[in-house]
């Protein structure tokens, strides 16, 4: 009760505040001092102490399970553990907002503190672009989504969290993933603060490069952990399933990954500006756009939580007024540049970076047409579709094979010009060898051989490349890390893809089977009484067509509050490939459903995300 | 003539458009093989033509309608108007039981029987996919 009123004064406290800083900020503005004035140092901090608390009282609302908060009795319950009480509290669409709005005005302070040499007008412009997302979110809360609304009277226990979201990943998946979302809202802001005050050159493509990169991290390890989730909880077996709320995550992180490739640019030859700008803005409007098209229930997904059309209208508008905002200012205040070509040469570091955001934007367009175009077929001819992997597969990795020789080359290329010299022996030492290679894995399987081969072999010639740069001595050790991430990465995909393998049957207690080679066997069954759940442990024998014996105990969970059934996958993992196994109940017929995966390479998958994270790293504490 | 320069812009030009045109026309045949179009028990009753293309039949699991044998899977997607049969083998995701929404992929045998290959069910005890409430509602 306490913690509801007090979480509630607390947020309308920081809207006043965050009004006051807006206005505080314009005052300031026309102020000839050198200096930022002090309150609004001091309100950014009330602003981000209220806000602090406000979130406080509701992580506690959730562990002293106070139902007399709306949002805790719709997702709590008492006898979940106390961990998940917590993390609860972001599962959720209110709590999950209430976080986004957390991490912005941390960054807004963050973003403060780190900017002090730089010009005390774009330090404001950015704090009240920053002012205006924080005043649009919080009027959001306040009227459609607020998490402190009360009951009466107070029910005596709540309707539980689904049991999907109790799983330690989501409860680290949405703060990791939403301090990449909100650090692009920072990129945003400053790209258009820097716009106003022609401040678009090398010291603020230093100043940025390191926001853009936090945002890369934390967005690349948010959608890994979502994957990882998904993976072993949602019982999908596999990484990726082109689900329109996965592509919605991805697109600002093409978008953010073309923008680390230009400040490159911006920053050692002060050209690609207005570019570098665009990109800004879309990695930002990427970023909401997903949050209007997840929460409004326009796409279907795990992630709705609840269809309130106001919600979507919402967030629509507030979306329209930041996009119209932001093309305004761009076209008032941008200045046209030099084009590029003409400083440069065809062979140059530039074009090879400006070639990499060629095919991000491709790869982006793909994803987003994907994603959208069945939403507007809906609007326009009532049909309902959906479009499947096989669209996705089909555009996509014919475009990789180029993109895979140019980043093999990019790296090395020199500014402005590099001298065409003659093919080096080792460049076509490596091509064969990768190609060889490739063509022998491809062998085994029956993917149309040319196009494979193919992609496969320029997977492995980068590979080669980027191992080799290691010996070549140059201070980008932070690059190389990251390429060579990709190169695995790439490769894992590649291999996972064609050589999994999977069988689905149904069994019942003590049967025996032999599919594909494979003799299963369905050895045990008990059932253990758990504190908010009842779980069946399942006994699986399986002989593989090595003759190795392998077993598994998947489970298959039945949550009391909301009764839901859950199953628990047992993975036995090793760097070469991992086993899965995972059964289902689907009535009391003494029948489970049985799905085992064989999926090679599924450990390097989620080694090499976090190598490219950690290339990622070592480039933000690089001087 | 023109200058080498303009020469070359103008090359440059074409090569970017013509790219574009063919990327644009390569997405769009794709799109048009890929889509797969989703329907009511009901709107397949009223198809006039089978096609041997892949669709999506959403609706609830009829009650009592599931039937499980050690190969396959049975149940009936009824929109409480009409109602089509489902052969299935492979796994189903959690949420799949009688009287909750389900959405199956497969191709049509003929108006009374699908094929799936596919099996998604809603995510959680609140939540209907779109497509099933809409088709519910029309009904």
């Amino acid at each position: 009760m306490f913690y509801t009123q007090l979480g509630n004064y607390s947020l309308i406290f920081s809207f006043i505040f965050s009004l006051l800083i807006f206005y505080s900020c314009f005052k300031n503005i026309n102020n000839k001092t050198k200096q930022i004035e002090s309150n609004i140092f001091s309100f950014l901090s009330i602003q981000l102490l209220t806000i602090f608390l406000s979130f406080i009282c509701l992580v506690a609302s959730f562990v002293v399970s106070d139902f007399s908060n709306e949002t805790v009795y719709n997702n709590s319950h008492t006898t979940k553990s106390i961990f998940y009480k917590v993390s609860g509290s972001w599962g959720n669409h209110e709590g999950s907002l209430l976080l986004w709005l957390l991490v912005l005005v941390l960054f807004v302070f963050i973003f403060f503190l780190t900017s002090k040499k730089h010009p005390k007008n774009y330090r404001i412009f950015t704090i009240i672009f920053q002012q205006v997302i924080v005043i649009g979110f919080i009027f959001f809360l306040l009227t459609v989504s607020n998490p402190f609304n009360t009951l009466f009277p107070i029910p005596d226990e709540g309707l539980g969290l689904n049991p999907i979201l109790q799983d330690p990943a989501l409860a680290i998946h949405p703060p990791i993933l939403y301090l990449g979302y909100v650090g692009s809202s920072i990129i945003f802001s400053s790209s258009l603060a820097a716009l106003i005050e022609d401040y678009v050159n090398k010291n603020w493509a230093i100043h940025i490069k390191k926001w853009i990169i936090v945002s890369w991290i934390f967005l690349s390890l948010g959608i890994m952990v979502g994957s990882i989730w998904a993976y072993y909880e949602l019982g999908w077996g596999g990484f990726w399933f082109w689900d329109a709320v996965e592509n919605i995550s991805l697109m600002p992180w093409f978008c953010l990954t073309a923008l680390i490739h230009t400040i490159i640019v911006l920053e050692k030859k002060n050209h690609l500006k207005n570019w570098t700008l665009i990109l800004s803005i879309a990695t930002f409007t990427l970023s909401v756009s997903g949050t209007f098209l997840v929460r409004s229930g326009i796409l279907n997904s795990v992630h709705t939580f609840a269809n309130d059309p106001n919600r979507g209208i919402f967030i629509l508008l507030f979306l329209f007024i930041l996009i119209l905002l932001s093309i305004v200012i761009y076209f008032l205040f941008h200045k046209n540049e030099k084009p590029i070509i003409k400083d440069t040469f065809l062979l140059s570091k530039e074009t090879s970076l400006v070639v990499n955001n060629w095919f991000m934007m491709y790869f982006l367009s793909v994803v987003l047409i994907g994603t959208i175009y069945p939403i507007i077929l809906e609007v326009l001819t009532n049909n309902k579709v959906s479009i499947g992997p096989p669209f996705y597969h089909k555009l996509l990795s014919p475009f990789l094979i180029p993109f895979l020789i140019i980043m093999a080359f990019g790296p090395k290329l020199k500014w402005i010009k590099t001298k065409f010299s003659k093919i080096k022996l080792t460049n076509l030492f490596f091509l064969i060898i990768s190609l060889l290679i490739s063509s022998f894995i491809i062998s085994f399987t029956e993917m149309k051989y040319l196009f494979s081969t193919v992609l496969f072999g320029a997977s492995f010639f980068l590979l080669f490349k980027t191992i080799e740069e290691f010996f070549i001595k140059n201070y980008n050790f932070s690059q190389k890390i990251s390429h060579l991430a990709f190169s695995i990465f790439i490769l894992s995909i590649l291999i996972n893809g064609i050589f999994s393998t999977e069988f689905s049957t149904n069994m019942k207690f003590g049967d025996e089977k032999k599919i594909n080679d494979i003799y299963i066997k369905f050895t045990n069954l008990k059932t253990l009484n758990k504190e908010n759940y009842k779980t069946i442990i399942t006994s699986f024998q399986i002989k593989d067509e090595h003759g190795k014996i392998m077993n598994f105990n998947p489970e298959v969970r039945i949550y009391n509050q909301p009764e839901i059934l859950t199953s628990e996958a047992d993975i036995k993992s090793n760097i070469f490939s991992d086993n899965f196994l995972v059964v289902n109940l689907l009535k009391d017929d003494g029948y489970f459903n049985v799905r085992y995966q064989v999926k090679p390479f599924m450990l390097w998958i989620w080694l090499s995300v976090v190598l490219l994270t950690f290339g990622g790293i070592l480039s933000f504490f690089r001087r | 003539m023109y200058g080498k320069k303009v020469k070359l812009r103008i090359l440059f030009l074409s090569s970017v458009i013509l790219i574009s045109v063919l990327t644009i026309f390569l997405i769009l045949k794709s799109l048009e093989e890929n889509v797969v179009y989703f329907k009511s028990p009901t709107e397949i009753k009223s198809i006039t033509e089978l096609d041997d293309k892949k669709i999506r039949v959403g609706g609830v699991v009829k009650e009592g309608s599931i039937l499980t044998s050690s190969k396959k899977i049975n149940f009936i997607i009824t929109d409480y108007k009409n109602e089509i049969n489902v052969s299935f083998i492979g796994a189903v995701p959690n949420l799949f039981a009688e009287g909750k929404g389900v959405v199956a992929e497969g191709f049509l045998k003929d108006r009374n029987f699908l094929t799936a290959e596919k099996i998604l069910a809603k995510h959680d005890e609140n939540y209907m996919p779109p497509e099933v409430k809409k088709a519910l509602e029309d009904n």
